[in-house]
């Protein structure tokens, strides 16, 4: 069992390798010349104001946490929509009860919607 | 009408009955005075389940019902059922307990109106009854014996029911302490049956217990008279019985003499066939029940309270029954238990409205301003002359009085004959405690007629000895008490006549023999192949019985006739002298357990104990908690409150976990 | 397979989820009434409706005989329904002492009720499952519930911690469980409970015994089992006290449900007794002992819980059908002794200016002042403690039992030694009821003049019928004990015919 994974090991080694080395070699032949301009962090940008560390507002979290959530039910709709078909060809009973499943799948996250924009979760201000 | 329903309801309406009175009223303080509706609802919870008895009783086929509700406790060999039994004995017991109770139930209505504490007392009363009727019922030990504790229980809160004078409490406990000495002797003779027969139901024990081997059947027996002698107050138990009158009257008529007091004799009669088997340990039996009854008889002639005399009647009728039991003649001592329970009943109950009116005299004088500070409402001294106040309250004891002293005709006459005929039987069979018996209990037949016309004179004969005796009246009670006082009276005339004697058609028209009887199918067995008296002789015995009994209410009725009565009384002490106050202490019996047996185990708490228990047994409590404190302020260090140490506690659980599981494969 | 078959033996399973289905819609029917009417009122009875409900369909269930459903997922039949009726109980106590304890804490949200419904679902699941995938499954939902409610007081410095400490701490803990879970499927090819005792003719390899200890770790997490409970007292101190007798109820019963589950029909042989025996040691030690000293008695009662989930694994390490149905009754025991002091302490719980007052002294003179509460607290002590005639002293019996027979005698005795000492720290509770006035306490501890109202009659009721209960289960055992013992013969019995 362990010699069949033996490719794929040696595949990540030289992965590894191939990058680590490239990274290295360019950081030992290429040329080093500093000035002031180039050790700013946006070369050709502006100045940075103030820390990199500002403070979100939570509603961005909240915003996240609810894209997760209706993200993941996508997720969950690709094999329904893939194996659809079999469904449709396995009879009437089959077509049904799949509907019906996922029917009850996207309406119970459709109350979650309700839910959320009842409770403003979607108001950003 | 299904019969297992009534026996579920008898057992229910009671206990329904003192939730209702004893837990709602805690809720809603308002019904606390509402004391027509608790009152009714307390009597109809016992009314009904005698209703219901008597229903069971007339259609009752012979066979026994047995009703099994669950399953209580299932442990190894031992199984016991909330089971209860309906037989020809717990039928007689059943009837005597609802009825004697419905009775006592109505006539609390009246006698404790106005006091305070008028739902807790029939709360507490009602909870009597369902714990007498669960012993009565019991299929089992254990559930008798639940039964047995929860009527030592309401008898605690009874006796001390007006608890805040301290020698009430005293009393209270002083029953419930001496209680406990039988009661573990009880319990001893029931994991004794355990061990030899395996089980605890009646039907096992009764067919198997007489097969025990002798030896170990007298102490199993031995054991269980002991306990009977706590609850029944026999010798050398009986000191709590007289203490127990500190409990409201009505108490002292349903629990202490009518009802609880016999169930030692109801556990001998049920255990009967068990019993017969060991005649040596009947022989204790029957002597003790005769000192008994003979001691009790000597020290009520010395009372002065009328309370006090009844109780000591109480245990000397108790002593009858016993020796019954001690000659094999348990269907007699219930007999004896039922006529008891009518005339018993009903003079505690008188007692109980002569000490109300007294009270209302006590009242009266005061408002006249009388100093009352030595007057007692219970003194017979204090009273005389009663009858013409209150007639119904005269007739009614004197008929129980002689219904008790054993005049011929009335209750006591036919079953207190029995006990005489039956010791004697046995003696003319050849064993000669018989004789013994039969003569310790004719000499108290005699000393009980004496003393209880004594009490009766003194108390509703003669001239008024209260001051001012011209202008201060005392009241008849009201209906609510007279009416279970004729009830009772009655019963007391006629309650006789269930058991015929053996002079008549040789006994067979002695019903309550062929009922509970087991040559005639009953539970309760007997002692088999007695010698036949001649008849000339019973007849005999039956004249000579009664003579006893008119000799000594006349003589009572001669020595306190009106006009010389406390002469007498001072006269009689005199005349016995140094035995007068020998029987005034009580046979020094409570002094002997005073100064032997408390004092001398608190002189040995106090010299040996109490230093023991302040070194060693202290140290070592101490010690393991100071220990186990210490122990746990190390332990908490690791408590540190901080997620990444618990995280690090975690995953060396995880270790150990997996080396453990690993160790182990 | 057959796709139009499936969809119709699914039909045909769904009343063998009828507590789930009822409980779940009940959960999404709250969640939309909130969003509609912030707080609406009739959101608790609701969720006691719901609870009620499912309580009676279960209370019917519990004579029939053990079967599967959903393709062998779930198992039904008077085991599910006796688990189900413990937790739907635990829901409806939490559903009924909650509103007036959160209404004093200005929580009072109908998310909390939804919360409820959700977890209950998980439990549901988790408690009667069949497979790893819906112990899994359970689990989580349970878990992502109990997760938030134990954080609720999000201002309160103690309720951020709980739920922090609770959700960094539970997810490790899931990551440990996953991994036996993945072990054992790995290494039996299954994950049907049933067929994995059976899956080696020849020789259990050492990974599988790995995994069977790791989802013993994920659960010895979910029930504080020592040394994984170290998040127990910080949890349930700042959580809100009446979701904390929820959590540290029906969330073990339906954790040590499974495990039974799992150790009674996954397990090819004993090989588990020596962890669950010196599991059950560490905790009864660690419990008792850290318990002396808790002044605060939610800490203590957090404690308590610790060492009563030792006993429980002194019934376990038995390894007997007789020590799983000991456990099975003693869970019900627990459960109600647990609540019921849980629910006394939310309703005696007063506002200071601090939020909430929890120290053993603020109770000082409580016991006459409530008559009812004092009391009721009084037999949980005791039946806590093991006093007869409670069911806690009935409970003790069946799991120490049951061990004796296994031959565990060491571990009983020392386990009799600690709930000896368990009598310190529940006796001083009814001390400081019974015998302590406020006069006796520091100013600190003394409730303020009308500190808090009248506790609504209800909630008292429940905790009230709480006490009743335990004093039934102390008396008439035998009929309950009938029930766990018939269970494990009938699954028994199946077992044996595949």
């Amino acid at each position: 069992m362990f010699a069949d994974f033996i490719p794929l090991f040696v595949i990540i080694a030289i992965a590894l390798g191939l990058a680590l080395t490239l990274l290295a070699a360019a950081s030992w032949i290429g040329p080093k010349r500093p000035n002031k301009i180039k050790r700013t962090p946006y070369e050709s940008g502006m100045d940075p104001i103030g820390s990199a560390r500002e403070r979100y507002s939570v509603k961005f979290y909240l915003v996240a946490m609810i894209f997760i959530v209706f993200d993941v039910e996508v997720v969950f709709m690709y094999p329904w929509a893939v194996s659809f078909h079999d469904f449709i060809d396995a009879g009437l009973v089959a077509t049904v009860g799949v509907m019906t499943v996922v029917g009850l799948f996207v309406g119970i996250l459709t109350l979650g919607l309700v839910y959320d924009i009842k409770k403003g979760g979607l108001e950003f201000d | 009408m299904d019969s297992e329903l009534l026996v579920r309801l008898i057992l229910l309406l009671p206990l329904a009955g003192a939730l209702f009175s004893g837990v709602l009223p805690l809720f809603l303080p308002q019904l606390r005075t509402s004391e027509g509706l608790i009152g009714t609802v307390s009597t109809a919870a016992v009314a009904l389940p005698f209703a219901f008895a008597v229903y069971l009783f007339a259609t009752f086929s012979g066979d026994p019902i047995i009703t099994s509700y669950f399953t209580w406790m299932a442990a190894g060999d031992l199984s016991i059922d909330f089971a209860y039994r309906i037989d020809e004995l717990s039928l007689i017991m059943l009837l005597v307990v609802t009825g004697v109770g419905s009775v006592i139930h109505l006539y609390s209505t009246g006698y404790m109106h106005g006091d305070s504490g008028f739902w807790r007392f029939f709360a507490y009363l009602n909870l009597f009854i369902f714990a007498m009727l669960n012993l009565i019922l019991a299929n089992n030990l254990p559930v008798l014996f639940l039964g047995w504790e929860g009527v030592g229980l309401c008898s605690y809160l009874l006796i001390g029911f007006w608890y805040t004078d301290l020698s009430n409490s005293a009393a209270a406990n002083k029953a419930f302490i001496v209680n406990r000495v039988g009661d573990f002797a009880f319990l001893l003779a029931m994991f004794f049956l355990f061990r030899e027969v395996g089980a605890l139901d009646f039907g096992t024990l009764l067919a198997e217990g007489p097969g025990i081997d002798t030896t170990v059947l007298g102490f199993i027996v031995l054991l269980i008279f002991i306990g009977a002698t706590g609850k029944s107050a026999q010798l050398p138990l009986f000191v709590w019985l007289p203490d127990a009158m500190a409990g409201p009257t009505p108490v002292s008529a349903l629990i202490h003499a009518a009802t609880m007091v016999t169930s030692g004799l109801y556990l001998l009669a049920r255990l009967s066939p068990m019993v017969l088997e060991v005649p040596h340990i009947m022989v204790i039996i029957g002597i003790v029940g005769a000192i008994t009854a003979l001691m009790a008889a000597t020290i009520a002639i010395t009372q002065n309270d009328i309370k006090k005399v009844l109780a000591y009647s109480t245990v000397s009728q108790l002593g009858f029954m016993f020796m019954a039991a001690g000659v094999g003649a348990f269907f007699v001592a219930i007999f004896h238990v039922v006529t008891h329970a009518f005339f018993k009943g009903c003079l505690f109950l008188c007692s109980g409205s002569v000490i109300h009116s007294m009270e209302h005299v006590e009242h009266d004088l005061e408002a006249k301003g009388h100093n009352m500070a030595g007057f007692d409402p219970q003194d017979m001294r204090t009273m005389g002359g009663l009858k013409d106040y209150m007639p119904s309250t005269r007739w009614t004891y004197l008929i129980s009085t002689l219904a008790i002293a054993g005049i011929p005709l009335l209750a006591g006459f036919f079953s207190k004959d029995e006990i005489l005929f039956k010791s004697f039987e046995l003696g003319y069979s050849g064993a000669f405690y018989g004789y013994v018996v039969w003569g310790i209990a004719v000499v108290t037949a005699l000393l009980t007629a004496f003393y209880m016309l004594r009490s009766y004179m003194l108390t509703f004969e003669g001239e008024p000895r209260w001051p001012d005796a011209d202008t201060v009246h005392p009241h008849e009670s009201p209906a609510s008490m007279t009416i279970p006082l004729w009830i009772l009276a009655g019963l007391s005339i006629v309650g006789g006549y269930i058991g015929l004697p053996a002079v008549i058609q040789g006994g067979d028209l002695n019903w309550i023999h062929h009922f509970l009887g087991e040559p005639y199918g009953g539970p309760v067995h007997e002692m088999k192949d007695l010698a036949k008296v001649p008849l000339a002789l019973k007849w005999g015995l039956v004249g000579f019985g009664s003579l006893i009994a008119i000799v000594g209410a006349y003589i009572g009725y001669r020595a306190y006739r009106p006009g010389q009565a406390m002469a007498y009384d001072t006269a009689l002490q005199n005349r016995l002298g140094g035995l007068y106050t020998f029987w005034d202490a009580k046979y020094h019996i409570d002094d002997f357990y005073n100064e032997v047996i408390v004092d001398g185990l608190l002189d040995t708490s106090k010299k040996v104990l109490q230093p023991m228990d302040a070194t060693l047994i202290d140290g070592v409590v101490n010690g393991v908690a100071a220990l186990s404190q210490s122990v746990s302020n190390g332990v908490s260090r690791i408590q540190t409150g901080l997620i990444q140490n618990y995280a690090l506690m975690l995953v060396l659980g995880v270790v150990l976990v997996l080396g453990l599981i690993m160790v182990g494969a | 397979m057959d796709l139009s078959g499936a969809f119709t033996a699914m039909w045909a399973d769904l009343p063998a989820i009828f507590s789930m289905l009822i409980v779940g819609a009940a959960g999404l029917v709250v969640i939309l009434m909130e969003a509609f009417q912030n707080r609406d009122p009739r959101i608790p009875w609701l969720t006691a409706g719901a609870f009620g409900l499912a309580m009676g369909w279960e209370a019917f269930q519990l004579g029939t005989a053990p079967d599967t459903a959903f393709f062998e997922q779930l198992r039904t039949g008077g085991y599910a329904a006796y688990i189900n009726l413990l937790i739907l109980g635990a829901g409806l106590f939490t559903t009924l002492v909650s509103p007036p304890y959160l209404r004093r804490l200005n929580r009072n949200f109908g998310e909390v009720y939804a919360l409820l419904l959700f977890a209950t679902v998980g439990m549901i699941m988790l408690g009667t499952s069949n497979t790893l995938i819906s112990v899994f499954v359970g689990l989580e939902t349970m878990s992502v519930c109990l997760y938030i409610m134990a954080g609720l007081l999000r201002e309160d410095e103690g309720g951020i911690e709980s739920g922090f400490k609770y959700f960094v701490l539970g997810a490790f803990s899931t990551g440990f469980l996953l991994y036996g879970i993945a072990l054992m499927y790995g290494t039996t090819g299954t994950m049907h409970l049933p067929e994995m005792a059976g899956a080696f003719p020849d020789g259990v390899p050492l990974l599988f015994w790995a995994g069977v200890g790791l989802v013993i770790v994920g659960f010895g997490f979910k029930v504080s089992a020592a040394p994984f409970h170290m998040w127990t007292p910080d949890v349930y101190q700042g959580a809100p006290t009446t979701l904390t007798g929820y959590m540290s109820t029906a969330s073990k019963a339906s954790a040590f449900a499974a495990l039974i589950l799992i150790l009674f029909f996954a397990l090819p042989s004993a090989q588990a007794s020596l962890v669950l025996a010196v599991l059950a040691l560490i905790t009864m030690a660690v419990g008792n002992v850290m318990a002396l000293r808790q002044a605060n008695v939610k800490r203590m009662l957090a404690y308590s819980s610790i060492a009563h989930a030792g006993y429980m694994f002194v019934a376990l390490a038995s390894g007997t059908t007789a020590g799983y149905s000991g456990a099975l009754f003693y869970l019900l025991v627990y459960t109600v002794m647990n609540l019921g002091a849980f629910g006394v302490l939310a309703l005696l719980e007063w506002d200071g200016m601090a939020g909430r007052k929890q120290t053993l002294s603020s109770l000082a003179g409580m016991g006459l002042e409530r008559p009812v509460l004092g009391a009721s607290m009084a037999v949980f002590m005791f039946s806590l403690i093991g006093f007869p005639p409670f069911g806690g002293f009935i409970g003790k019996y069946y799991i120490f039992a049951p061990a004796v027979s296994a031959g565990l005698t060491w571990l009983v005795i020392i386990g009799l030694l600690f709930s000896a000492m368990s009598g310190y720290y529940y006796l001083r509770v009814i001390y400081v009821l019974y015998m302590q006035t406020a006069a006796d306490v520091a100013e600190a501890d003394r409730a303020p003049e009308g500190g808090f109202a009248q506790p609504a009659w209800l909630s008292t009721a429940a905790v009230a019928l709480c006490a009743v209960l335990l004093l039934v289960l102390g008396v008439a055992f035998s009929g309950v004990v009938d029930v766990t013992e018939m269970l494990f013969i009938q699954a028994d019995a199946m077992a044996q015919t595949p």
